[in-house]
């Protein structure tokens, strides 16, 4: 079932949803978004890439293995806990920097922790997903 | 001290990255880690012998009382430089030992974790804290126990281990919360003025009974035994440094830093006296019937283990002194011979101690290493088992009851283990020369500095008792008595009844090396039915329990999914629905709600969409269709102004939809194969929820909510969470703890859907 239509597409709207996922994930804080949901879309890319050209192409394109993406974004969110500790503040404290820079935002231990989710929603999703299109293949 | 544990996990997290471009030289780079942990500890050396009781605390949860405190104080001091010490010889020598099996890095991995855990563990005076440490010795001894996991003896070793030490575990925490719920606070050093409180309460006999399960499982004391010569699947480096000088002493540290808050009651004190006495026994007596060098070295620890947990029994002055200087050298010693042993092992590939002889012209250093090693096992002048043993001897004496049998069994549990080390320690390289498996060469460098630089160390805290361990002795005593003994440690204390009682054990001790096999006969004919041993009893349960997961599986996992799902609706059905029907006012519930043009027409599509999920004849339509009322109810959440959850949902339902196309084409041909009987019952059922559910929305909405958090994230958000979206900073700032919870079930749940696909296709291939 290869459409070269929805093929080419979807190597346009991949990189540009993408941008859109990290977009979400960035003004999370102030505006509906975050890295669930963030995480979510940027999976759908990779889904959509799928689809459209087979799941051997989108894990070459993802170059890592989705369960090394979940192992690094719980592995931030772990660290990002414990960052206030080393700082001799309580477990989990949020600590931000006091400066504001440009299209990120300001820079904290919550942004890290969410970035975390991030990876770590990617990864599961992207697992399940690339796990069945195999089976199906088979 | 938080700090430094950070840096161990931290370390043991990149140990396989690094591993991977350092292979030829890392057992020295992964060396450098427990030693700088040594250095670190020995230079608060001077401060703790003075006295002195470094502690520090960081909140964790400071609203449960649970903090990362951590005391430094003589006895937790000597169990961290038994620790940082041994684990640098045992870093080193695996880093040559290793070497031959895949994955090592895994492995520095998981040995780097339980060394931190184990130095947490004994630092933590919070026992929360120390318990979340105790839990990860447990769980990384699993690891390190089942680490050639391709065999099934393996697998069930630390399986059997992980499930004795952790149901210990499991009464240990419920012990250590009805101590806190009587002493008000989780810190162990609160406990201290609180001794007749705790000892007269209700409670106590219940505390008592917990906290010895986990501390008896954890040292492998009997009945639980069974697991540590088990354990000896794993590889030999993990033996040396978990099962004979560390993990298995966590049990009685937890006895011994207890002792002072809890302790000195009949209870307390008969209870341990009896398991550590019948464990060194039993344990000397079942080492008859080995020949494989790890299995023999782990009936001795375990008949060590027994006799440091009698000593905390007898806690006299002098047992607690003997106690000390017993469990130093233990360490030292049964460290350095599983080394040996291991090296034996890898030079002539075989560890059978009835083929292994006069090897000491091939390994000459290693001899050497073990030759020390072995005479401080046997209790020879002028090493530092002979201080221990002398001293235990004379502890036995100062008992007023059973001192006769007490002593009997003593010597004749050190007469065994006499036996034990001529059989590991020196017959290898002193007996007669057997062709080998392979030709042997002494080891290389790496594997030599572990095992001489422990009994060297054993020959010099020998020798120079006062300088090596006379002030850790007096500050440890503190911590377990809490009053200073006074009593010095000297090698010689010239000829008396306790010499004599050594210079017996010895003699006896070779005696029964040379009718060992006689003996072994006799034990053999009085072998037990097997209903008396304890291992019996764990397959039953096991077995038992296994046996009834499966019938509970048959019944309610069917391998239908439409029965389960059924069972969980009806079981909710059933236990909400009973709960909900007993609040009073649900008969005034009335229902008054303004309905816009929108929420009509939206609930009209749903309504629509779901008629046609139900109604549809193909699988496609069907999907869609769901598809549709997923999105509807985004749009609801839009019209309720929650533009997150909308947001979400549109993810979640796009995700869906693909997951169902993917396996779309798998299924089988779509067929109506449902009788109209059971098409009813669905019916019936479904609408049960629906209404269920209406009811339950209805009277949650009916009342006015009063909520304070509301208010108070709404006013927080923004100047503490530095963010104006509330739901997002709920997430990642005030609830993160909740959200890190579940993401890692998420990652949980992932794997699990990855092996059942996995699992489905294998039987496939068949």
């Amino acid at each position: 079932m290869y459409s070269v239509i929805l093929s080419t597409a979807s190597r346009y709207l991949l990189p540009l949803i993408l941008i859109f996922s990290i977009f979400l994930f960035l003004r999370g804080h102030n505006e509906p978004g975050g890295g669930f949901v963030g995480g979510l879309v940027a999976a759908a890319a990779y889904a959509l890439y799928l689809i459209a050209n087979g799941v051997e192409e989108a894990k070459k394109l993802l170059k890592a293995e989705p369960i090394k993406l979940m192992a690094v974004g719980l592995a931030l969110s772990v660290v990002s806990a414990f960052i206030p500790v080393i700082y001799g503040r309580d477990f989990m404290t949020g600590i931000w920097d006091k400066n504001e820079f440009p299209v990120i935002g300001k820079i904290g231990t919550p942004l890290l922790f969410d970035l975390g989710v991030y990876f770590l929603v990617l990864g599961i999703v992207l697992k399940i997903i690339f796990s069945l299109a195999e089976e199906y293949n088979k | 001290m938080l700090n430094l544990l950070i840096i161990g996990f931290a370390a043991s997290a990149l140990a396989p990255f690094i591993y991977k471009r350092t292979k030829n030289y890392f057992g020295w780079i992964a060396a450098s880690f427990p030693v700088y942990m040594f250095i670190n500890f020995i230079l608060r050396y001077n401060d703790i012998a003075s006295g002195q009781i470094i502690r520090e605390s960081t909140n964790w949860l400071p609203a449960l009382g649970i903090n990362f405190t951590f005391l430094l104080d003589g006895l937790s001091l000597t169990f961290v430089l038994i620790i940082t010490l041994v684990g640098s010889a045992v870093f080193l020598y695996a880093g040559s030992y290793m070497k031959e099996y895949a994955q090592t890095g895994r492995f520095y991995l998981f040995i780097g974790i339980f060394m931190t855990s184990m130095i947490g563990l004994v630092l933590s005076d919070n026992m929360i804290t120390l318990f979340v440490f105790w839990e990860l010795t447990s769980i990384s001894s699993y690891l390190l126990i089942g680490f050639n996991h391709h065999k099934e003896s393996s697998r069930k070793s630390a399986l059997q281990a992980l499930l004795v030490t952790g149901g210990g575990g499991l009464a240990l925490m419920a012990g250590l919360i009805l101590l806190a719920q009587i002493s008000g606070s989780f810190e162990i050093s609160s406990l201290y003025s609180l001794h007749e409180e705790v000892v007269s309460s209700k409670l106590y006999p219940a505390i008592v009974i917990l906290v010895l399960l986990g501390a008896f499982t954890k040292s492998a004391q009997f009945p639980f035994h069974f697991w540590l010569p088990n354990a000896m699947e794993a590889p030999t480096p993990v033996s040396a440094y978990l099962h004979s000088a560390t993990m298995v002493k966590a049990g009685i540290y937890l006895i011994a830093r207890l002792n002072h808050a809890i302790g000195g009651t009949v209870l307390w004190q008969d209870t341990i006296l009896v398991v550590g006495a019948t464990t060194m026994l039993i344990a000397a007596l079942l080492s008859f019937k080995q020949t494989d060098l790890k299995k023999l070295l782990a009936y001795s620890t375990l008949s060590v283990l027994g006799i440091l947990t009698m000593l905390l029994g007898i806690g006299s002055n002098l047992a607690i002194k003997a106690f000390f200087i017993f469990l130093v050298a233990h360490s030292l010693y049964k460290g350095t011979l599983f080394l040996v042993a291991g090296t034996l092992d890898h030079e002539t590939g075989t560890r059978d101690v009835s083929i292994l002889g006069g090897l000491r012209q091939y390994l000459p250093v290693t001899a050497i290493a073990s030759l020390l090693a072995s005479f401080s096992m046997m209790g020879i002048i002028p090493l530092v088992g002979f201080i221990g043993k002398e001293t235990v001897y004379s502890s036995i004496l100062e008992v007023e009851n059973f001192r006769f049998l007490l002593l009997t069994l003593a010597v004749l549990s050190n007469a065994f283990i006499v036996m034990v080390t001529i059989l590991v320690g020196l017959k290898p390289f002193w007996g007669k020369f057997l062709p080998l498996p392979r030709t042997p060469h002494e080891a290389p460098i790496k594997m030599l500095i572990g095992p001489v630089l422990l009994s060297v160390f054993g020959l010099l805290s020998g020798i120079f008792p006062n300088v090596f361990i006379q002030k850790l002795l007096d500050q440890s005593t503190i911590s377990i008595l809490a009053e200073e003994l006074g009593i010095t440690i000297k090698l010689w204390h010239g000829f008396n009844f306790v010499l004599l009682l050594s210079f017996v054990t010895l003699l006896s001790g070779i005696g029964v090396y040379f009718f060992r096999k006689k003996i072994a006969h006799i034990i053999n004919k009085m072998s037990l039915s097997r209903s008396f041993k304890p291992s019996f009893w764990y397959d039953r349960i096991l077995n038992g329990t296994l046996s009834f997961a499966r019938l509970q599986t048959k019944v309610l996992q069917n391998g239908y999914l439409r029965y389960y799902i059924i069972f969980i609706i009806l079981t909710t059905l059933g236990l909400a629905g009973y709960a909900l029907f007993n609040i009073p006012g649900i008969d005034t519930l009335n229902i008054n709600y303004e309905i816009t043009i929108y929420e009509l027409i939206i609930g009209l599509i749903i309504i629509a969409s779901t008629l046609l999920v139900v109604t549809s004849g193909s699988r496609l339509k069907a999907i869609v269709a769901i598809g549709v009322v997923g999105f509807c109810m985004g749009i609801i959440f839009i019209l309720y102004s929650a533009p997150d959850l909308a947001l979400t949902t549109f993810a979640i339902e796009t995700l869906t939809v693909i997951l169902f196309v993917l396996v779309l084409y798998k299924l089988p041909k779509y067929l109506k194969l449902s009788k109209p009987g059971s098409k009813i019952r669905d019916a019936i059922i479904a609408s049960g929820v629906g209404i269920f559910m209406t009811f339950t929305v209805l009277l949650v909405t009916a009342g006015e909510m009063q909520s304070e958090l509301k208010k108070y994230f709404a006013e927080t958000s923004l100047p503490e969470g530095k963010g104006r979206n509330i739901v997002n900073v709920i997430l990642v700032d005030f609830r993160a703890l909740d959200t890190l919870g579940e993401i890692t079930v998420l990652a949980i749940a992932a794997i699990g859907v990855f092996a059942l696909l996995k699992l489905r296709l294998k039987e496939g291939d068949k």
